[in-house]
C-alpha cells in the first residue's frame, strides 16, 4: 500500500459521522453598493483612491507623483505618455526594477478595500507583487459590498490564477509598527472610473 | 529537562520583559475585538464556519480524493505524505531534481512542525524564510514564538542590532522602517534567484482543485511568480469543500489573527504559469489518528489564526518557546500530546482552563475542554508528573478523611504561627510568589461549636 492509500484509508477509517454542510446563509448577502465604505477602508489600510472620468486622468494624477526616467508598465491601459506597454513575453525577473505598474481590476470589495484581479489582467503573475508601485483601475460601480458577494460574483469563473489585493504590502514584525512596503508594493493608488 | 513550567521560569525571570510581552499580545487581541464586533453577524459567521468544518471532516477522505482530481487536471503535480520523514524526501527530491541549492520559504507551520529547514541544510540547501519575523528568528537561529507574529517576543532594538550584524545596517539603529527597507532589498536578491520556492497552504479547495495563500507581505507570492517551482505544503485538514465558502474564512481569518479586515494579499492559485510547475504535498502526520479521537478531532478544524494564543494569560506570560513545539498556545497543547505524548504531556496542565481560548476561536473548537481532556488521558497514561501525581493522592487522603483533615488543618495553623520557616522556604511552591495565608487562632468548626451553644 502506497502513501495515497495509507493515509486515505486511515481518514476514511477515523472520519465521524456525517454532519450537513451548512448552506451560506442568504442573510450574509448585500447588494447595496458601499462606494464612502470602499474608500475610507481603502485609506486605513494604507491605500489612496481616486475617482476619475476617465483613464486619462488617472494617467494625470500618477504622472505628478511618478515622473522621469524610472520603469514604468500598464497592462489593458490604453496608450499613454506615462507608460510603456506590457511585453508577455518578457522573463519576470526582468520586471524587477518596474517603478510603478498599472493594472485593471474586476471589481472592489467594500467591508476591506480589496480588489479581485486575475492573471490576464496581471500580464504576469509576478507583476503587481515586483512593482515598487501599483495602480489600478475599475469601474466604481463594480463594488460589492463583502466576500459573499465577492464569491457570487467570481461564480465559476475559471482563472489560472486570482488574487484578492488590499491596499499596499505591509507588515508589523517589527514590534508592532506598522511599515508600508514589506516586499511587494510600498504603496497602492486605486482609481475608480465613472462611467 | 524540557518542560512548561521550567521554560516559562526562565521567561520569567526578567519581569518587565513578561509585562511588555503580556501587554503587546493583549493589544493584539484588542485589534480582534475591534474588528469583529464591527460585523453584526460574527457569531453567525463563526458557527458557520464551524459547520463547515465539521462536515469537511466527517468526510475528508472524499474530499481529498475530489481535491486530487481536480489539481491533477490543472497540471498540479499532487503527492501525498504519512509522516514528517516522507514529507522531507519528497520536498528534498523535488528541489534536488531541479539542481537548486538555494531557495526561498514563505511561512508554513506545517514544515516547521516537520522540521523540513535542518532535514534541507542537513542535505546542503540553502533555505530562506522569506516572512520578515521568520527571517528574524532565523538569523538568530531561533524558533519562531508565534505562528503568526513570529518575533513578537524580539524588541526592535535587538533586531536592529542583529541587523547591523547580518545585513550591515547603521548601528544603533532600530527605526522599523529603515530595517524593514534593509529587508526589502536583502530578500528580494534572494527572490529574484531563488529557483525553487516553498509555501503554506491557507485553504484548499476540493470543488476546483485550488488552493490559497494569505500574506501581509506579499512574499509568497514573489517567491512562487518568480521561481520555475513552487511547492505547496499541506496538511490534509486544510480542505474546504467549495469555494463560495472561502467568504467565510476569508472574512474571520484576519479579523480573528490581527484585526485587519483580509490580509494584503489572498491569493488563488488555480493553475502552474506557463513554464512553471507546481507541487502540492499533501501531509497526514498524526492528522488521521487525530481524526479518530471524539474527543480531540475537532482541533482539526484550526485554520491557524491564533486568536488563542493571543487571548491566553498563561501563553501571553510565558512565551512560545516555553512550550518546545512547532505551534504553541492552547491550540498547541491540544494538538502535540497527539504528536508524542510523553514529550508533550507537560502542555494540557499549562493552563488555567479559562476559557478564553474557545471564546475567541472562529471555529469554535472546545479548545479548553479538550485541555481538560487530555489531562485525564495523559494521567491514565502515566505520563503525569510523579510529583503532581503524589501530591494529588496526598490531597485526595486528607480531603476524604474528616478527621484527617481536622488534624491536617489544626497542625497547619500550628505550623504557620509557631514555626513559619517550615513552609516559608524554597520547597513551598505556593512561597515562590506568594505570602502565606494567615493562620486564624482556631478553624471555623472549632469557631461553630464553640459559639452556637451560646446564642440564643
Amino acid at each position: 500500500m502506497n502513501s495515497r492509500e495509507k493515509i486515505l484509508a486511515s481518514v476514511k477509517e477515523s472520519q465521524p459521522e456525517f454532519s450537513a454542510l451548512p448552506e451560506i446563509e442568504s442573510r450574509f448577502a448585500d447588494t447595496v453598493i458601499q462606494i464612502e465604505q470602499y474608500c475610507s477602508v481603502l485609506q486605513s489600510i494604507g491605500g489612496s483612491v481616486h475617482i476619475v472620468n476617465g483613464e486619462d486622468e488617472m494617467v494625470t494624477v500618477l504622472s505628478k507623483r511618478f515622473g522621469g526616467n524610472a520603469k514604468k508598465i500598464s497592462v489593458g491601459i490604453k496608450s499613454n505618455n506615462l507608460t510603456s506597454d506590457f511585453n508577455l513575453n518578457e522573463d519576470p525577473h526582468s520586471l524587477e526594477d518596474t517603478e510603478l505598474a498599472i493594472i485593471r481590476g474586476h471589481f472592489g470589495v467594500a467591508e476591506n478595500g480589496s480588489i479581485w484581479v486575475t492573471e490576464e489582467q496581471m500580464g504576469l503573475r509576478a507583476l503587481p507583487f515586483i512593482c515598487q508601485h501599483l495602480a489600478v483601475i475599475f469601474f466604481a460601480e463594480d463594488i460589492v459590498s463583502n466576500m459573499h458577494e465577492a464569491y457570487n460574483r467570481i461564480g465559476n469563473s475559471t482563472y489560472s490564477f486570482g488574487t484578492f489585493i488590499a491596499g499596499p504590502s505591509k507588515t508589523a514584525d517589527i514590534e508592532q509598527s506598522l511599515v508600508l512596503g514589506a516586499h511587494g508594493p510600498m504603496s497602492m493608488n486605486v482609481f475608480l472610473l465613472r462611467q | 529537562m524540557q518542560n512548561h513550567a521550567v521554560l516559562s521560569e526562565k521567561f520569567n525571570a526578567d519581569e518587565p520583559r513578561v509585562n511588555w510581552h503580556d501587554e503587546t499580545l493583549w493589544w493584539v487581541r484588542q485589534k480582534r475585538d475591534r474588528a469583529a464586533n464591527q460585523i453584526p453577524e460574527w457569531e453567525d459567521l463563526r458557527e458557520m464556519a464551524s459547520g463547515i468544518k465539521n462536515n469537511v471532516l466527517s468526510n475528508l477522505s472524499g474530499y481529498l480524493i475530489e481535491f486530487e482530481k481536480r489539481a491533477a487536471e490543472n497540471g498540479i503535480a499532487v503527492h501525498w505524505a504519512a509522516d514528517a520523514e516522507e514529507h522531507n524526501k519528497i520536498v528534498l527530491e523535488i528541489i534536488q531534481k531541479h539542481g537548486a541549492l538555494s531557495i526561498v520559504k514563505s511561512k508554513s507551520m506545517l514544515t516547521e512542525e516537520c522540521h523540513l529547514n535542518p532535514y534541507l541544510e542537513g542535505h546542503g540547501i540553502e533555505v530562506v524564510d522569506t516572512d520578515l519575523g521568520e527571517r528574524i528568528v532565523q538569523l538568530a537561529d531561533e524558533a519562531p514564538s508565534h505562528i503568526v507574529l513570529p518575533c513578537i517576543h524580539w524588541k526592535k532594538e535587538e533586531i536592529g542590532e542583529l541587523f547591523e550584524k547580518h545585513l550591515g545596517t547603521p548601528h544603533g539603529n532600530s527605526d522599523p522602517v529603515l530595517l524593514t527597507r534593509a529587508a526589502r532589498a536583502h530578500l528580494r536578491e534572494k527572490f529574484l534567484t531563488a529557483r525553487v520556492a516553498i509555501t503554506g497552504v491557507n485553504f484548499a479547495i476540493a470543488e476546483t482543485g485550488e488552493f490559497v495563500i494569505c500574506t501581509n507581505e506579499g512574499n509568497a507570492d514573489m517567491g512562487a511568480h518568480l521561481a520555475e517551482v513552487h511547492i505547496a505544503c499541506m496538511g490534509i485538514e486544510k480542505i474546504i469543500p467549495q469555494r463560495k465558502q472561502l467568504g467565510v474564512f476569508l472574512r474571520l481569518l484576519a479579523r480573528s489573527a490581527t484585526g485587519q479586515p483580509i490580509t494584503t494579499y489572498s491569493s488563488h492559485f488555480n493553475k502552474p504559469a506557463p513554464g512553471q510547475e507546481i507541487h502540492i504535498v499533501l501531509v497526514d502526520n498524526g492528522r488521521s489518528r487525530q481524526l479518530g479521537r471524539p474527543d480531540f478531532r475537532s482541533s482539526l478544524k484550526c485554520i491557524r489564526c491564533a486568536a488563542c494564543f493571543n487571548t491566553c494569560p498563561v501563553y501571553r506570560r510565558s512565551g512560545g518557546h516555553s512550550y518546545h513545539t512547532a505551534i504553541a498556545g492552547p491550540i498547541g497543547s491540544i494538538l502535540a500530546p497527539n504528536l508524542d505524548m510523553r514529550n508533550y504531556a507537560d502542555l494540557p496542565f499549562a493552563s488555567t482552563l479559562c476559557g478564553s481560548c474557545s471564546n475567541v476561536c472562529p471555529v469554535k473548537i472546545d479548545i479548553h475542554q479538550q485541555l481538560y481532556k487530555w489531562r485525564q488521558v495523559l494521567v491514565e497514561e502515566g505520563f503525569a508528573e510523579p510529583g503532581k501525581k503524589l501530591a494529588m493522592k496526598g490531597m485526595a487522603t486528607v480531603l476524604s478523611s474528616p478527621g484527617i483533615f481536622r488534624k491536617a488543618g489544626s497542625l497547619g495553623r500550628w505550623l504557620l504561627r509557631r514555626m513559619p520557616f517550615v513552609v516559608n522556604n524554597r520547597w513551598n511552591p505556593w512561597f515562590k510568589q506568594r505570602d502565606m495565608p494567615q493562620a486564624p487562632k482556631q478553624s471555623f468548626r472549632d469557631w461553630y461549636i464553640q459559639n452556637k451553644k451560646t446564642s440564643k
